[in-house]
Order: C-alpha cells, then sequence, then structure tokens
C-alpha cells in the first residue's frame, strides 16, 4: 500500500461512478428485512436454549467428566481460525503488494471482526460460570493460556475493527452527499463517523501511516491468537494434543478456513449486489489459487500430524488414532480429510473450477469440513484418558451433543452471519476511494 | 468443655508418630487461628473447644499464639463464628510444616468401595461423583487384573495448577491441590490438564444445594459444592486441620491406606492404625508412582499387588455399575 496518496482521484468523474455502483444496494431493502427476521427469530430460539443452559448448568450440554470440552470448544477454535483470514488478505498479501487484495481487504476484514467478535462469546457459553469471567481480570495467573488467549483475542478484535473502520472513513466522507435513496439515520450515522474527514493529503497521508502501524501490528497478533488456542490442547499431556507443531498446524488450517468464507461472502456480495465489475472472475481465480496454497501447506501439516505418531503407534497414541481411522470417528475423519482438504486441492488445480459458482461450492464444503476438522481435534483425544472410564453412568462414555448444545452453537453462527450483514448491508463494502483512486491512475498512465 | 487435654488431642499420635515437638506445632496452629479469629482480644474459640475449665471457677484456660496457657473470665467470652474470609485464609496457607503423601496397597484392595462411600458422604457428593475411585487395573492381556484405588495424586508439579487462569486450583506449602469454588470460572482447563482423570466438574445443582444453603464455604471439605465449578480429592485436609486421618484412608476394612507426612517419614495405616517408616515402607515393598514419566511428581504412592491372598473377583461391572 503507497503511503503517498495522490488526491487527484476526488475530482475523476470516475469516482461518482464508482461510489454509485457500491452504494446503490447500501440501505434497507426488503430482502434485507426477510433475511434479517428470519436469522432474528432463529436467534431468539437459540437464546432460548441458552437461557436453558443457564438455569440448569451444563447438565443440558453432552458434555461430561471424561469430555468435558466438546462442540463449544471445537466451535471457538473454527470461530478464531476463521477470523484470521483478515490478517492473511489485509495485512500478508496486501503489504507485499498484491493489487488483487484491495476489493477484498474489506469483505476479509468484516470476516475477521464477526467471527473473533463471537469467538469471545462462545468461550462465556461454555464456562460453567460466565458471571465470573471477571475474575480473569482480577485473579488472572499468568501462566495460564487461557490468559494469553483472552488478551489476545481481545487485542486481535480491537485491531481488527480498527483495520476495518479506518479505511472506511473516507468512503463514508465520501459517500454523504450520495445516500439520497438510504433512511436518514444512516446518513446522520455515516456523518457522525466519518469524523469530518476532509480528504486533505494531510489526513490521507495520517491514515495511510496509521493503516501501516496496524497491518503490521496485526500480524504478530494473528499469528499469537491462533498459536495459544492451538496451546490450550498442546499443553496438555494427552495423546492427540501432546503435540509440538499445534501451533503452525492450526494457523495454516485457520487459512483454508477462512479464506473458504472469504470466497463465499464475496461470492454473495458480487451476485445479489450486482459488484461483478469489481469482483471479478479474475478475484475469484486468485482467491483459489490461494485456497489451494494454504490447502497444501495445511495438507502437509496434517500428514505431519498423523504419521508420524501412527508409525510409531505408541499404546496410547494408537487408541486415539485407530478411531480417527478405522474407529468411531472414521467416517468424519476421512470425508474432513478427502471431501475438505484432498478434493479441493486437486479440484482448484484446474482454472476449471476457480470460476465463481463452483468456487462458491467447494467453499461451503471448505468450511463444513474445517468445522467438522476441529470437532476432530477437541472432541476424539478426550475419549481415551490414560486411565480407565469405570463406574459412571453410560452419559460419561461416549460424547453425544444435545439439542440445546447444538443450538446454541447455531446461535453463535446466527451471529456472525447477523453481524456480516449489517456491516456488509450498511456500509460499503468494497473500498470506494481505493478503487476510484486505482482506476484514476490506470487512466493517468494509459493517458501518458 | 469438660474433656480432659489429652482426649482432646485429636488421634494425632498416628499421624505424627508421637513427636511432641510437631505436637506443640500443630497446637500452635490452632492458637494462630484462633488469635485471628478473635481479633480484639476476645477469647479463642479452638481453645475453648479444647480446653477443661477450672471445676468451680468462671474461667477457662486458653492457649495462645505464642503458646502460652491463660485463663480468661467465662462472661468474656465471645464465640466466633468461623466465617468465609478466615476459611478461605486457612484453607489457602495450608498446615505448616507438614508435606502429606498417601501410600495405597493394591495388593490388599478388593474393592470394598467403602472409601469411595466415605468421601461422598462427607463431600455431598452422587455415587457417580468421585474424589477417589476404585479402578479394575490390567497392564497387558497376560498380567493378572487388580483394583487400584485413585484420589487425586496431589502433583508436587500439578498441570491442573499450572493451567487455571484464575488461581482456582492451587497447591499449598503442605503439598495438598484445592480447589476454590468461590474463585472457579468453570472453564474445565484443569480437567483437560490432568492426566489422571482425577476432577468432577458440578455439570447439574449438587446432591445437596438446598440442603447446604448458607453454610459458609469451606474450601478444605470443598462444601457447599457449587454448581458449574470443580471439585476434586482435598486429602481431607479439613480432617487433617483436626489432626485426624482422610476419610477414605479411615473407612477402608483392608488395610489398604497409609496416611502420613513425608517430613516425618512416617504413615500410619488408616485400619490398622499401626505407624511405619514411609522409606523403608517403599523401599521395602517396590513402591511406586502412577506414571511417573509425565513429570508431574505424584503424592501418591502405590504398592504393587502382589501376593495377594484372595481371588481377584470383579463382580461389580465397572461400566455398567451405575
Ligand atoms: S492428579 Fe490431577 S488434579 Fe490431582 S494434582 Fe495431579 S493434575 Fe491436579
Ligand atoms: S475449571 Fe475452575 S479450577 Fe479448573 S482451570 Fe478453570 S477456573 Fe481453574
Amino acid at each position: 500500500m503507497a503511503s503517498e496518496v495522490n488526491t487527484d482521484f476526488l475530482q475523476d468523474k470516475k469516482l461518482d461512478s464508482i461510489a454509485a455502483d457500491i452504494l446503490r444496494p447500501v440501505g434497507i431493502t426488503q430482502g434485507f428485512v426477510v433475511w434479517m427476521g428470519f436469522l432474528g427469530i432463529s436467534l431468539m430460539g437459540c437464546i432460548y436454549a441458552y437461557s436453558i443452559q443457564w438455569d440448569k448448568g451444563l447438565i443440558v450440554t453432552g458434555l461430561r467428566d471424561y469430555t468435558s470440552w466438546g462442540m463449544y470448544i471445537a466451535n471457538f477454535v473454527f470461530f478464531v481460525a476463521t477470523s484470521l483470514v483478515g490478517m492473511l488478505i489485509s495485512s500478508i498479501l496486501g503489504l507485499i503488494g498484491f493489487k488483487w487484495v484491495k476489493p477484498i481487504a474489506r469483505i476479509a476484514e468484516i470476516i475477521a471482526v464477526a467471527f473473533a467478535a463471537v469467538a469471545g462469546l462462545v468461550i462465556i457459553i461454555d464456562m460453567g460460570h460466565p458471571e465470573r469471567l471477571g475474575n480473569v481480570f482480577l485473579y488472572g495467573r499468568i501462566q495460564s493460556p487461557i490468559v494469553w488467549d483472552v488478551t489476545v483475542v481481545i487485542t486481535y478484535l480491537t485491531i481488527s475493527i480498527l483495520l476495518y473502520f479506518l479505511p472506511l472513513i473516507p468512503d463514508l466522507a465520501i459517500s454523504k452527499g450520495r445516500m439520497n435513496h438510504t433512511p436518514k439515520w444512516l446518513q446522520n450515522l455515516y456523518e457522525v463517523m466519518s469524523v469530518k474527514w476532509q480528504h486533505t493529503p494531510e489526513q490521507y497521508r495520517l491514515l495511510m501511516k496509521a493503516i501501516r502501524i496496524l497491518l503490521i501490528l496485526i500480524i504478530p497478533t494473528a499469528f499469537a491468537i491462533h498459536t495459544v488456542t492451538s496451546w490450550l490442547f498442546a499443553v496438555t499431556l494427552r495423546p492427540g494434543w501432546d503435540s509440538t507443531i499445534f501451533g503452525p498446524y492450526f494457523l495454516t488450517g485457520a487459512f483454508v478456513a477462512g479464506s473458504a468464507a472469504v470466497v463465499i461472502v464475496m461470492y454473495f456480495v458480487r451476485s445479489n449486489y450486482k459488484l461483478d465489475k469489481y469482483l471479478t472472475n479474475h478475484h475469484f481465480d486468485m482467491m483459489g489459487k490461494l485456497l489451494v496454497l494454504v490447502s497444501i501447506v495445511y495438507l502437509y501439516f496434517n500428514i505431519n500430524e498423523y504419521l508420524v505418531p501412527a508409525y510409531k503407534m505408541k499404546t496410547a497414541e494408537a487408541i486415539h488414532l485407530h478411531d480417527l481411522f478405522v474407529g468411531e470417528y472414521a467416517v468424519m475423519f476421512w470425508s474432513v480429510q478427502l471431501l475438505g482438504l484432498v478434493l479441493p486441492i486437486i479440484l482448484l488445480l484446474f482454472s476449471f473450477f476457480r470460476k465463481p459458482f463452483s468456487m462458491l461450492i467447494i467453499s461451503i464444503v471448505v468450511l463444513v469440513a474445517a468445522w467438522f476438522k476441529r470437532f476432530l481435534i477437541v472432541v476424539p483425544t478426550q475419549d481415551h484418558p490414560f486411565l480407565p472410564k469405570q463406574y459412571v453412568p453410560q452419559a460419561w462414555m461416549v460424547y453425544q451433543p444435545t439439542v440445546i448444545e447444538t443450538a446454541i452453537t447455531v446461535g453463535t453462527l446466527l451471529l456472525v452471519l447477523i453481524i456480516i450483514t449489517i456491516l456488509v448491508k450498511f456500509f460499503p463494502v468494497i473500498p470506494i476511494w481505493e478503487m476510484a483512486e486505482e482506476q484514476h491512475e490506470l487512466d493517468h498512465k494509459s493517458q501518458k | 468443655m469438660s474433656q480432659n487435654s489429652k482426649d482432646a488431642s485429636p488421634d494425632h499420635g498416628n499421624l505424627e508418630h508421637g513427636s511432641t515437638n510437631s505436637r506443640r506445632d500443630f497446637f500452635k496452629n490452632f492458637g494462630l487461628f484462633g488469635a485471628v479469629a478473635a481479633a480484639g482480644g476476645a477469647a479463642i474459640y479452638s481453645g475453648y473447644n479444647y480446653e477443661e475449665t477450672k471445676p468451680g471457677a468462671n474461667f477457662v484456660r486458653v492457649l495462645t499464639a505464642d503458646n502460652r496457657i491463660i485463663e480468661v473470665p467465662k462472661e468474656g467470652f465471645k464465640d466466633i463464628k468461623v466465617d468465609l474470609n478466615q476459611l478461605q485464609k486457612q484453607g489457602r496457607e495450608g498446615l505448616k510444616g507438614h508435606r502429606f503423601v498417601m501410600v495405597i496397597d493394591l495388593a490388599k484392595c478388593r474393592n470394598a468401595r467403602k472409601c469411595i462411600t466415605a468421601c461422598q458422604g462427607a463431600h455431598h457428593l452422587r455415587p457417580h461423583e468421585y474424589h477417589i475411585n476404585t479402578l479394575v487395573m490390567q497392564e497387558s492381556e497376560h498380567t493378572a487384573p487388580y483394583f487400584m484405588p485413585k484420589p487425586c495424586q496431589h502433583c508436587d508439579n500439578p498441570p491442573c495448577v499450572a493451567v487455571c487462569p484464575v488461581d482456582a486450583t492451587f497447591k499449598r506449602q503442605d503439598g495438598i491441590v484445592l480447589i476454590d469454588n468461590e474463585r472457579c470460572i468453570g472453564c474445565r482447563f484443569c480437567i483437560a490438564a490432568c492426566p489422571y482423570s482425577a476432577r468432577l466438574f458440578h455439570w447439574e445443582e449438587p446432591l445437596m444445594a438446598e440442603a447446604d444453603k448458607g453454610t459458609p464455604y469451606n474450601v478444605e471439605l470443598n462444601v457447599p459444592q457449587r454448581k458449574g465449578t470443580i471439585s476434586k480429592c482435598l486429602f481431607s485436609s479439613d480432617r487433617l486441620r483436626e489432626g485426624k486421618l482422610p476419610y477414605c484412608v479411615s473407612a477402608c476394612p483392608n488395610g489398604v491406606y497409609y496416611f502420613g507426612d513425608e517430613n516425618q517419614d512416617s504413615v500410619t495405616n488408616g485400619t490398622t492404625k499401626e505407624t511405619f517408616r514411609l522409606s523403608e515402607l517403599l523401599k521395602v515393598n517396590a513402591g511406586y508412582q502412577l506414571m511417573p514419566e509425565l513429570g508431574t511428581k505424584p503424592r501418591v504412592y502405590y504398592l504393587p499387588a502382589k501376593n495377594r491372598l484372595f481371588e481377584f473377583k470383579d463382580d461389580k461391572d465397572p461400566v455398567k455399575s451405575i
């Protein structure tokens, strides 16, 4: 990202058409009302499910003393994982200088904000005493990875919100005069949120500087958040978790899930908002290549994670792996590995499959598989503690997620969708000024 | 009140191997505890319980924190209710000068499960909620099966304590690992971290939640138990404070348990009340620890299940018995 912004683009006529394109879908439409109504009503049901859990305790879940972390924690890992894509796209690819990420960057940040925000909530849902959350700050012990996790999740969320909001400011200022089709309160909101932006070169210089600092800061933060999340497992002595590569294993897995999520949102933004001009086939093609790349790296870590212990077959590891390869979890395991990782890699190597619609389908499969992958990381390990499980009721022996638990988990997904929908619908989803600037530069060059 | 001081000295001798020195220490602890509770110079609660009155006189003898015996007029007596702060403070401090250990003789265990019921009774637990559980073990296909009581190992390098985000589970100076359910946030990280599956979580309202309402929480007994928090074996630290042996140890009919103090190198059998040298007992019987390769440094030792004088009868199905 260049630190000097040539503000000439503001005089360019192209700005008007770009702004018009991107702002057209902004505001309340019938489709939006129906969709939000659906999400809202479903969410009510899930909140009701949580109220039951609040009242009766975690007994309403399938969790018991042996498998005491289940769907919620798997979901938490999944959310943290998916949110990392914000860092991958805006920071790593952006800073390296890939121009094609510009129209996608904001979508990636929206995903980062939505998933990171709800991830915090998911962990609270899993707690036996959510009202004691403050104890973590009052009595926090520096040795505990949970304290590290809380710290980095909050930091990551804060930086992600800033990275979403700062580049939005010039857009809000540009949009102010062009929002006649939207409700008054939204216009007022733009007025407030654009913080008296005047488009002076000095303002742009400062903005770019701030963004650049944040883009650099978010890289270690993002690495930390997911590495620490992996350490919640890796610091224990349990076979299946007791691994030294969990950090990079989680991190690379995160990029797979996140890239898939970006493609899905891109697809719907493009088709619903008619933004084909900005989210072109080329962008999907590039995202496809990115997905292949991160998937291959992830596959490499998977091979390491499973093959090395499988070669040695230490007693406890052997029981765990047996469960995954041919036992109770075999169907889930192989579906996740083959459909969610190997097949997408093969397909996406062909440009034929890197078209928007097939990308959408592949990404949905990848994302669903990514969720189950987290489940496979969290749950089966606890099924086989070192000492036998004896003299306990049947429910203690096997983990069977309940309806309430599932409903609550679905609720958190709905919440993510709600946040994404609001951000996508009420604010320009593609950076107007960056598009205009790029266009201006292009035109300028060709004139010369 | 009419007890004489000899009776009042709890069966500490068993535990202490008759060491007068530590006995004095022991009373000193009581004195200290009393002195704190009686801030303001009132009489000392524990002394009140343990000391006799002079017949006919309105004076009571009490032991002070600095080990003096003084007389206090009875009218000046105020019964101090042991409150939460006091219990929390003493619970976190532990019993100074001790390093508690347990030795479990597997050769004698017949899976009577009396230890378990005694423990569950004391800690208000349901039949499937274990601080201690007896497991049916078999090392490999051709080795003999045996019963293994498994309490919390009170590890000296406890993974559960390391991971707890709020210091709700902690290690005391006397070696005991406790859980403070007033502080526990219910994240269950400690369950994930404990390799001995020694912890339980209150998924639902605890068994005696209603009945225990209003009782001040005693961290050394972990009663009242609380929904949404952890519970675990406490080495009966409430009993140790009174100089008694743990609930499970006293309840075993088969002489499986020895309990004592590493600092004094002595352990007492809970059934026979015989006292042994810890180091000797472990040496002679080839004592060992559970999964020492994990580096947790357990404070519970096992004596191998050799020369058993009875048939191994696993008449209780370990999986379906509940
Ligand atoms: S046995 Fe488990 S609960 Fe007990 S101290 Fe060791 S790690 Fe902690
Ligand atoms: S469940 Fe309670 S005791 Fe266990 S780690 Fe969490 S806060 Fe600590």
